[in-house]
């Protein structure tokens, strides 16, 4: 059992797995550091102690060479938790990570969201964290050519690039001084999503990747964004020097989006709920494994709890499979 | 995920005889238990897949539902505080939760009280301020009523506040003591709260020790204060050993079933 779950997955990174081992042996002297604390109930399971979980109130050490990371706060040189979740700890930091939280993001995020607001300059994007996000007027990209400056105009008509409910897709640029996230769509990867179905799922389950745009080879795009929304579209042939800027901020679905393709999506939705639904890490292997695993029910069936469960252990079972 | 840390309730093995009355038999009260017994408690954490944490509790017949939204953007501009978050309480009882069945308005004052203590008994254990302008949501809902719901609805906010993911300083932890019969009792059920008897609520951080809320509406000698107080507060220490089990069961529960990355 591993320490972290926030770790990249070891899809042929050698160095990375390298250095993860390096942090297990940290978490070894640590949890000998932490003799004086009491273990908790069934930890025999843990093995070598790696997975240390605290709950609120609960001091993890008086030694007050440590510092207080997230989830933790000081009281009478004690570091006590102050939520419920597993351990971590990175050099002298030490953070408390609860498992089922909001998003808190970092820059240059993938997300995806949600439009809920409209004002002066800048629209508001529900990212299913603790504040909506911001998403500015200076940081989309103006219809109608390359590189120009907003004018007055386009204030006036900002409801025509982003409404009210509309769904974008965004980086995480900056952070305003009060720890709301300031997006851009400044890439023409980025922008208002068509063509398909939005899912939700916890943030812990997606992780950061070299890529969260994924086209799957059963012919339907994935944007998995950080924060736990996900968008499941037809494919659309993405040729970056041909995309007419007028299109970018179109509020119309392509016209030829087949009955088979409409349910190939549901699919691909469905799949990803499963593996949510038993906690799975969800990358673009794990989707087209927990697919081709779907293949043997019928559509309709996939909304079945033990059907779920069925399809996520056969997906597991491949990418076993997979890393030998 | 059952806890059973007391003796089942025996009110149906030894059922009270004649009218309700607090006359003891055999020394136990009127459901079975002793003085300084508490009712039965189960608590589940997220029953509610929608909400950001949940959580079911069961005291004695007592049941509630609480749901934690948030942290999450203010739903209203006259709410934003800049430097910590908004807490919302509402809490409502379910028109079958009573004997008689009756819908309930939602300016109720006795409702919206029950709903102003436990946002003031969480107010300051919250780590409100690494929130600033956010809203938390709670909503609670009676689904029985046996007496003591404000000790449930603070015993469930806490375990579905946790399993939200805020932050918190300590549990809190809430129990009820009464004078009944010339002695302090532990965990009034409705019968007991009906008649004329002094009952207090007591909401105890049970790391510190410190009072997060003391409430009592009947008169009580001032001599059976300490007493009915430590009894409480002995009450809290033991209802915060069966939240924990259930916060620390579920977020074990989760740390293992969580994938691991090798």
């Amino acid at each position: 059992m591993q320490v972290s779950f926030l770790s990249p997955t070891a899809r042929g990174a050698d160095g990375r797995a390298s250095s993860r081992k390096d942090d297990q042996d940290m978490d070894l002297d640590f949890s000998d550091l932490l003799g004086q604390h009491q273990t908790p109930k069934g930890s025999k399971d843990f093995k070598d102690g790696s997975i240390h979980v605290v709950t609120p109130g609960e001091t993890i050490t008086s030694d007050t060479q440590f510092m207080r990371g997230h989830g933790t706060y000081v009281e009478q040189e004690k570091l006590v938790s102050s939520v419920a979740g597993v351990v971590e700890r990175v050099n002298k930091l030490i953070s408390v990570k609860a498992l089922n939280t909001r998003y808190s993001g970092e820059i240059g995020d993938v997300v995806v969201g949600r439009i809920t607001e409209v004002t002066q300059k800048r629209w508001k994007v529900d990212v299913n964290g603790r504040q909506d996000a911001i998403l500015m007027l200076s940081s989309i990209n103006l219809p109608g050519g390359v590189q120009r400056r907003k004018q007055e105009s386009d204030e006036l008509q900002m409801r025509t690039f982003f409404m009210e409910g509309d769904l974008v897709v965004a980086e995480l640029q900056a952070f305003f001084h009060d720890g709301a996230y300031s997006l851009h769509t400044r890439s023409l990867k980025y922008g208002k999503l068509r063509n398909g179905s939005f899912i939700s799922v916890a943030p812990a389950l997606v992780q950061r990747c070299k890529s969260h745009f994924h086209s799957l080879s059963m012919g339907v795009d994935v944007i998995l964004g950080l924060n736990g929304y996900i968008w499941v579209s037809a494919y659309v042939p993405q040729n970056l020097d041909e995309i007419d800027t007028e299109q970018v901020y179109s509020n119309k679905n392509k016209e030829d989006i087949s009955a088979e393709d409409r349910e190939r999506i549901a699919r691909v939705s469905n799949c990803i709920l499963a593996l949510a639904q038993e906690l799975m890490f969800i990358n673009d292997t794990v989707i087209t494994f927990a697919y081709e695993a779907s293949l043997q029910y019928p559509l309709k069936d996939l909304i079945k709890q033990e059907v779920k469960a069925a399809i996520a252990n056969e997906a597991a079972a491949s990418v076993d499979n997979l890393r030998g | 995920m059952l806890i059973s840390l007391q003796r089942k309730d025996r009110a149906s093995l030894e059922p009270a005889q004649g009218s309700f009355s607090h006359h003891r038999q055999h020394g136990l009260r009127i459901d079975g238990r002793r003085t300084t017994e508490l009712r039965k408690i189960r608590s589940i954490t997220s029953t509610l897949s929608q909400a950001d944490g949940s959580a079911y509790l069961e005291h004695g017949n007592t049941k509630i539902l609480a749901a934690v939204y948030g942290p999450r953007e203010v739903r209203s501009k006259t709410n934003i505080i800049h430097e910590r978050c908004y807490i919302n309480v509402e809490f409502s009882m379910a028109p079958f939760s009573t004997t008689e069945r009756r819908r309930r308005a939602k300016t109720d004052k006795r409702m919206l009280e029950i709903a102003q203590f436990v946002k003031q008994s969480f107010e300051p254990v919250v780590l409100t301020q690494i929130y600033p302008r956010s809203q938390v949501d709670i909503y609670l809902q009676i689904l029985q009523h046996d007496g003591g719901i404000l000790e449930a609805c603070i015993n469930a906010t806490t375990l579905a506040l946790m399993d939200a993911g805020v932050a918190m300083e300590d549990y809190v932890c809430a129990c009820t003591a009464g004078w009944i019969d010339k002695e302090p009792a532990l965990d009034l059920n409705s019968v007991e709260e009906a008649q004329d008897t002094s009952e207090m609520t007591v909401a105890l951080l049970p790391k510190s020790g410190k009072i997060a809320l003391l409430q009592m509406e009947a008169r009580l000698h001032v001599d059976k204060l300490e007493e009915v107080l430590q009894l409480a507060s002995d009450g809290c220490r033991q209802i915060h050993t069966v939240l924990d089990r259930t916060i620390r069961d579920r977020a074990e529960d989760l740390a293992h079933k969580m994938p691991s990355s090798s």
